[in-house]
């Protein structure tokens, strides 16, 4: 498949498909705990309506706390044209690549944390200060999860190494990808905010990291944020999916398929995990992202001990 | 051509140094001097570094008079031009700067010396990489050392800055020795001081050869300011002016960076303990940097902290550079020397421009804690988004240059995970060292950048802060706009680097697949520029017919909100030093609120260098024990010295008399 057709199909998939994981996310937990719940197409409906309403800024603020959510979902959606979705590659896929995904989320964080501390509230600061920390500590993780698949493949793009998996014999053979894609949905989890890390649902200012950082943002540019934190979830679901699915190089209707239902299935993951696991104190939340770390650096470690597959 | 335009431009600095000297107390006259002739000499001197780069040839000239022992031989290579370049690149940005900053202190002190030995520093800077002779090269280095120490000691009435200048020049002198040594052993090699004939002798036995290094990475490394050897840097460079601490800790550190470059290749093909041996360095400074960054107040302490961190990073990435020489991989050595070399350019450019908005900051408010300022994006626009690029590109964050150098160290890590044995394993350790090195900078720019500019004023300081001048303003800018270019149009930039990287790395040609990515980063700032312009749009089309309200901010329905309840700059970095509580040794004295209707609480803390507290001054207080016993016989009598000089007399005849009889 050549030509705009699959840059369609993954402008379409990127654009329109986030909210709905985020939807799932919420209906398993219903589901778990014995509710009904909002339905699976909630989040659109809260992004469309944000969009439509207008904006109170706070007094101190200045143009960063306006460029902060733009430029959290203008890097997103371009983390999110590197992945690769439906097919083996993605339209802006190229050799590095990967660094390049790591660091537009950077760029993101970058700009949320700075608009928040616009504000002057020491609510939002506390925010930042706590999304600036996790950030920090997530980063070796995801570097070390992209060692283990980048390296035996020769190739430091999501193009390169993710079509190179070895999938005949994924599991025992190469049990380093294993813990590659245990690590992944750990850095998931904490890049996503969600629990264990933090918990998107606590209505606390005190308790909360993600979204205390946003708290004074209204309107079209709470829509961004909302929807800017579900394309990220989306694409780190994509990558996970990539891991642990074969999605033919090729695309088509199969690859579209596969990756629409695995995105799902990361989003019911994380739901029933949301459901099932307590949230970290703050304090122990760098301790366990380190862990996770080493666990990755353990995978490197074996896979430079055997020599690379 | 090229090497002519060298040579007037450092006449054109020497020769305004000198009239800025007999300017005498005609202070604005001697700063008008001095300044039009820096960026006078580094417009040729960039013109010549550009033709150089353009071209292949290496021009050599000689003086026909001598120096005691060695020559006056210099010459331009592509390694002596890409650094001939960061050199005049920064020190145009920063004498304009300067120009401006130094006016404040008119009439209070005598700024004409802070302009002579501004342009005497210079000239050192560049002799020192177009010397072609180890003892013009070590007379250079000295004239760097001396015309620095005079710069940072500017303020001399302040009990600080002398000791901030001491500590400078005792670090200086002792890696000084470290390099005589080093020339001493390549000179009793080569028959010679010049570079040519160490050159020409071929590479040295593998134990002199690791001497060497060793040799040159302590003598280098304490320029560069490589933990534990930094102790000097983070008190030299915020005593200096801002302009001056741009030039020092924007291109004058790198020298060491160049020199260590410089001897690796003299000493032929490298073993993989040397890149290991950088690996683990580069990671060691760069974290170390990073972190002691995170804890500073100062704003100045805090970007002297940083350059240890980006120190770090080139030395990770000439650590990649000769992991894959070792084992003969040109794309992981292009890499590594690439991104290093590209990382000197770059971290000149933004630290400059950071040192220049700190310098602003400084002389809009009189103050350098972080915590007394606030809220200044409001009164100094143009310095609060440029200090914003810097921000972004020492993040290593794109579209900004610092990601491009960093992208380049980290492609090549990735792939020097593919190398043979410890080559491999040593090339992946960079990556996530690399990885939190990044995530630490955001935190701490995300902080500098959030405490300085936005929010409420904390202080009446920041309050009474107006914009800077224009010839503060326009370096600041220029710079900002160099950030931006070499971010977007990466390919610009490996362009000026890779004479150099080819020339380093002994290769013959710019591996496939390395231009590529790089032009592939064009397209990705591209296109990120377009999504961002885009969201803009929509984001004015939504909002259009509906309400925009300023509004208070959320403070859970509590009223008596001061701006001193804001997040500070050391509450910020709390979470992220936490985890690191051991590594750091912070002193806190705080006096927790208590009961339920608490009167007063406060929290001060510090944390004060553990290289030097821990290992430095017990390491000095060993060795000066231990020159301690020699004290025995400095008795100071007078009688006890005759019998000395009658002991040797008697000694030195009686073996002259036995090597005569035998």
């Amino acid at each position: 498949m050549n030509g705009p057709i699959p840059v369609l199909v993954h402008a379409v998939l990127l654009v329109m498909l986030p909210p709905l994981v985020l939807g799932v996310v919420g209906k398993t937990k219903s589901w778990v705990a014995g509710r009904i719940g909002p339905p699976i197409w909630q989040p659109y409906a809260d992004v469309l309506k944000l969009l439509r309403k207008g904006v109170v800024m706070g007094a101190p603020t200045t143009w960063v706390f306006r460029a902060g959510p733009i430029v959290g979902l203008a890097s997103v959606l371009v983390a999110g044209l590197i992945v690769p979705l439906a097919a083996g590659a993605g339209p802006l896929s190229f050799e590095g690549d990967v660094i390049a995904f790591a660091a537009l989320l950077g760029l993101g964080r970058f700009f949320t944390m700075a608009a928040a501390l616009d504000t002057g509230s020491s609510f939002e600061g506390m925010g930042a200060s706590r999304e600036a920390a996790f950030g920090a500590f997530t980063e070796p993780g995801l570097f070390l999860v992209l060692a283990i698949v980048c390296v035996p493949a020769r190739s430091v793009s999501f193009a390169g190494a993710w079509t190179a998996l070895p999938w005949d014999a994924w599991g025992p053979r190469h049990p380093v990808f294993l813990l590659a894609a245990a690590a992944l949905f750990v850095v998931l989890l904490a890049e996503n905010a969600r629990i264990p890390v933090d918990d998107p649902a606590t209505h606390l200012e005190l308790t909360m990291v993600h979204e205390v950082m946003v708290l004074d943002h209204s309107g079209p540019d709470f829509a961004f944020i909302v929807y800017g934190g579900a394309v990220k979830l989306f694409v780190f679901a994509a990558l996970l999916v990539h891991l642990l699915l074969p999605v033919p190089a090729a695309g088509g209707w199969v690859g579209a398929g596969l990756l629409v239902a695995g995105v799902l299935g990361v989003g019911v993951l994380v739901g029933a995990v949301e459901s099932s696991v307590a949230r970290l104190r703050l304090t122990r939340v760098p301790g366990f992202l380190i862990g996770v770390a080493a666990l990755a650096a353990v995978g490197v470690a074996v896979l430079l001990a055997r020599g690379q597959p | 051509m090229s090497l002519d335009l060298v040579i007037v431009s450092l006449g054109v600095l020497l020769a305004s140094a000198l009239l800025a000297a007999l300017a005498g107390r005609r202070d604005r006259l001697a700063l008008a001097l001095g300044t039009v002739g820096a960026v006078g000499a580094s417009v040729l001197g960039v013109a010549a570094a550009g033709i150089r780069l353009a071209g292949t040839d290496n021009l050599v000239a000689e003086t026909p008079w001598r120096l005691p022992l060695g020559r006056i031989a210099i010459g331009l290579d592509a390694l002596s031009a890409f650094f001939l370049l960061c050199v005049y690149l920064v020190a145009a940005l920063a004498a304009v700067y300067g120009a401006g900053y130094l006016k404040a202190y008119l009439g209070e002190r005598r700024i004409g010396p802070a302009v002579i030995f501004f342009n005497i520093l210079v000239t050192a800077m560049v002799g020192l990489v177009v010397a072609r002779d180890a003892v013009l090269f070590l007379v250079a280095w000295e004239a760097m050392t001396v015309a620095s120490f005079f710069l940072v000691t500017f303020e001399d009435d302040r009990e600080t800055t002398r000791r901030a200048g001491f500590t400078y020049l005792v670090a200086s002198q002792l890696g000084a020795v470290a390099l005589l040594v080093l020339f001493a052993l390549l000179r009793a090699r080569a028959g010679g001081f010049g570079f040519g004939a160490m050159q020409a002798a071929g590479a040295p036995p593998a134990g002199l050869a690791a001497a060497c290094f060793l040799l040159a990475l302590v003598g280098f490394g304490t320029k560069a300011g490589f933990w534990p050897l930094h102790v000097w840097l983070p008190d030299a460079h915020p005593a200096a002016p801002s302009h001056v601490s741009a030039l020092m800790s924007g291109v004058m550190i790198k020298m060491g960076i160049y020199g260590l470059l410089r001897i690796v290749t003299l000493l032929g093909a490298p073993p993989v303990w040397w890149g290991a041996l950088l690996v683990v360095s580069g990671a060691v400074s760069g974290l170390a940097g990073v972190l002691y960054a995170l804890a500073q107040h100062d704003l100045k302490r805090l970007l002297a902290y940083h350059s240890v961190e980006n120190v770090g990073i080139i030395t990770l990435g000439v650590g990649v550079g000769l992991l894959g020489a070792s084992r003969g991989d040109p794309l992981v050595t292009f890499l590594g020397y690439g991104g290093a070399l590209l990382h000197v350019l770059n971290h000149g450019l933004f630290k400059g421009l950071l040192f220049q908005g700190a310098g602003s900051v400084l002389h809009a408010t009189g103050v350098r804690d972080l915590d007394a300022l606030g809220g200044l994006a409001r009164r100094m626009p143009v310095t609060a988004l440029t200090f914003l690029v810097g921000a972004v590109a020492i993040s290593g964050l794109p579209p900004l240059n610092g990601f491009v150098s960093e992208w380049l160290v980290l492609v090549g890590a990735f792939r020097g995970g593919s190398l043979a044995g410890g080559a491999g394993v040593a090339a992946v350790a960079v990556l996530p060292v690399l990885a939190l090195i990044g995530g630490l900078a955001v935190a701490c720019f995300v902080k500098v950048f959030g405490v300085l500019f936005l929010g409420v004023a904390r202080t009446d300081a920041p309050a009474r802060a107006h914009e800077a001048g224009p010839l503060m303003r326009v370096p600041m800018v220029l710079g900002a706009a160099l950030c931006v270019l070499l971010g977007v149009a990466p390919l610009v930039a490996i362009a000026l680097a890779a004479p150099a990287v080819l020339e380093v790395g002994g290769l013959t040609e710019v591996p496939a697949g390395v231009v590529g990515g790089l032009a592939s980063l064009t397209s990705v700032a591209g296109v990120l520029l377009g999504v961002t312009a885009l969201l803009v749009l929509a984001r004015a089309a939504l909002l259009r017919r509906r309400s925009v309200s300023v509004g208070p901010v959320w403070a859970c329905g509590y009223e008596g909100v001061t701006p001193r309840m804001q997040y500070t700059a050391a509450s910020f970095a709390e979470p992220v030093l936490a985890p690191f509580g051991a590594a750091i040794q912070r002193t806190v004295h705080a006096e927790l609120p208590s009961g339920y209707f608490p009167a007063s609480a406060r929290y001060d803390d510090h944390v004060s260098d553990m290289a030097g507290e821990r290992l430095l001054v017990p390491a000095a207080r060993r060795v000066l024990a231990a020159f301690g016993r020699v004290r025995v016989l400095q008795q100071g009598r007078l009688q006890l010295y005759l019998a000395y000089v009658f002991v040797t007399l008697l000694v030195l005849l009686i073996w002259q008399v036995g090597a005569a009889g035998r």
